[in-house]
């Protein structure tokens, strides 16, 4: 079994996010990136099946600018074979995006395609289910539990009412939620030995793929601040200001 | 132009974000349809034609719409969109695992989670958590969004009396089979419509702690949540979970308990109307956001404030 999982660059997740001035969008000049947090639980989830002697190959896919490559070459130095880095410059969203991965998953033919649910910079949770409707996959998204079966995934889903359970048949898309496992770290020699991995690089437009916005960014702005509250000396206190002053108890 | 709806529901209830959507969708244009697919969900469609806003109720019933597989609701979706110009449903779990497939069948860009209707194309929607916010404009000729249900006040449910039509299922999915889903059963107000949430978080130190949390919310009517730290180290089930990749509360008071306040969490409850946080570590980031902070080792803190609420005579529930 070869498994895809898809990675993407973001600003990491300590960061204190700054709005531009001139709303064109969020700082991200000197600032701090990393991996997407639940696309390291893809990962994990891949080399994890791997490691159990299900699946032969993870190929580790990124789509973005040229230093969207570090998070191939990390998902590598944690146990993915080999890479490959689509270039494209600026925005992308989620369905030019799913647009792409269709045209690897073609190329590569991958048996499972694992992205983490959700990425934590425009939070749009679209990518996976987008790419399971464009290849009329089945689509297990926010997974906290994957059973690898002979031709099928048993896969747990947290959603609002709690948990549910669905099988998929393989080929299959998975969306992975933080609680799927433990992303573990890189060694230092398997850094080393992750640079000697191949990557490998194609352009997005040389895919036949149009990724040209449909969604006009008009401004960024901060949100609305709150205004200061207070520091109550005893819980007394605090819950006569509950009760007469904000008067919600 | 119209809008349909998809409405989320158990089969025999309609969920209440679904009203919260109606809200969102009938303020891009007045001719809202709400589509109900499921299985003899005959009086979710009755009660949803109550709807003032509502225009009209498509319903389509077959068994196997009983478990809202994606694979399954997307065909029948997109058979409908023709004659529409907005598809929109709200965005929680089941939108969220919903639309993209829609959309994407569609050749549309999804606008996910909009917290307000600026024009028809243009909408409100935060990034980054909730620490920016992004005004967008669809470009696409048929639009997919998805609506941050708390951002809207539910609709009116009564007074409407809109037709009801029947349409076609279509054929069932082979690729995916739903199993079973384990539902946490509760007396309490839901987490995302509660007026009032009491919160734990690492700092409760195990589930069993937990019991001083629902002293207060039995006492407050309130809904239990949790930070992801505590869902994570297994003192709560994940269905409480407040935050960037949980629900997003907006409740008029929300009590932080032992949360130091990531901005993970903030992202799921700072637009609450008043917001109380009671840790020890007095440089935490959750009172930066609170009304009222209270620097207290919470295991004192709370059976005090148990104390306090049963003194009061009257209590808001």
């Amino acid at each position: 079994m070869k498994i895809l999982v898809a990675v993407k660059r973001v600003i990491d997740y300590n960061v204190q996010i700054r709005v531009k001035e001139d709303g064109t969008g969020v700082v991200t000049d000197n600032v701090k990136m990393s991996t997407n947090p639940p696309d390291d639980n893809a990962v994990e989830e891949a080399v994890k099946i791997k490691e159990a002697g299900k699946a032969k190959e993870i190929v580790a896919v990124t789509v973005g600018e040229d230093k969207a490559q570090e998070t191939v070459r990390k998902a590598l130095a944690v146990g993915a074979d080999r890479g490959i880095h689509v270039k494209v410059e600026g925005t992308i969203e989620p369905l030019a995006v799913s647009k792409v991965l269709q045209k690897i998953v073609d190329k590569e033919k991958p048996d499972l395609v694992f992205m983490g649910k959700q990425a934590i910079d425009d939070d749009c949770n679209q990518t996976g289910q987008m790419l399971a409707a464009l290849l009329n996959w089945p689509q297990a998204t926010f997974a906290s539990k994957i059973e690898v079966k002979d031709k099928s995934l048993e896969v747990t889903r947290e959603v609002d009412e709690g948990l549910e359970t669905i099988e998929v048949n393989i080929p299959a898309i998975v969306t992975c939620d933080l609680r799927l496992n433990e992303p573990r770290y890189a060694s230092l020699p398997n850094i080393m030995k992750a640079k000697k991995k191949p990557i490998e690089q194609i352009n997005a437009s040389d895919l036949g793929v149009d990724t040209g916005q449909r969604i006009q960014q008009i401004k960024v702005e901060e949100p609305p601040k709150r205004k200061a509250g207070i520091k109550v000396a005893n819980v007394e206190e605090l819950v006569q200001k509950l009760k007469n002053e904000a008067k919600v108890i | 132009m119209s809008v349909l709806l998809i409405a989320e529901h158990n089969n025999k209830e309609v969920k209440p974000f679904t009203l919260n959507a109606i809200t969102a969708g009938s303020q891009i244009d007045q001719d809202l349809h709400v589509l109900v697919i499921g299985n003899k969900a005959d009086e979710v469609s009755k009660s949803i034609a109550q709807v003032p806003n509502v225009k009209k109720v498509i319903q389509i019933d077959h068994e196997i719409y009983e478990n809202y597989l994606p694979e399954n609701f997307s065909p029948v979706i997109i058979k409908q969109a023709e004659n529409y110009s907005h598809i929109v449903c709200s965005a929680n779990t089941f939108g969220k695992n919903l639309m993209p497939r829609v959309a994407a069948l569609l050749d549309t860009s999804q606008v996910s989670d909009i917290i307000k209707v600026i024009s028809p194309d243009t909408f409100l929607r935060p990034i980054y958590a909730g620490n920016a916010f992004a005004t967008v404009k669809s470009t696409d000729k048929k639009k997919c969004v998805t609506i941050r249900p708390t951002s809207f006040d539910p609709a009116a449910t009564s007074g409407g009396s809109a037709e009801i039509i029947k349409a076609e299922a279509s054929d069932a999915t082979t690729l995916t089979k739903f199993i079973k889903r384990e539902e946490v059963k509760s007396d309490r107000p839901e987490l995302g419509t509660a007026r009032v949430v009491i919160s734990g978080g690492r700092g409760m130190q195990s589930g069993d702690n937990f019991k001083l949390i629902t002293a207060i919310a039995d006492k407050l009517n309130a809904a239990i949540g949790a930070s992801r730290a505590a869902v994570d180290a297994g003192y709560i089930t994940n269905d409480h979970q407040v935050g960037q990749t949980g629900k997003v509360v907006v409740p008029d008071l929300y009590i932080a308990v032992g949360i130091s306040g990531a901005i993970q969490h903030l992202a799921g409850m700072k637009e609450s109307k008043v917001i109380v946080a009671i840790n020890k570590d007095g440089e935490a980031p959750i009172f930066s956001v609170a009304d009222y902070g209270l620097e207290a080792d919470l295991f004192e803190a709370l059976p005090q404030f148990l104390e306090e609420l049963n003194k009061l005579n009257t209590i808001q529930k």
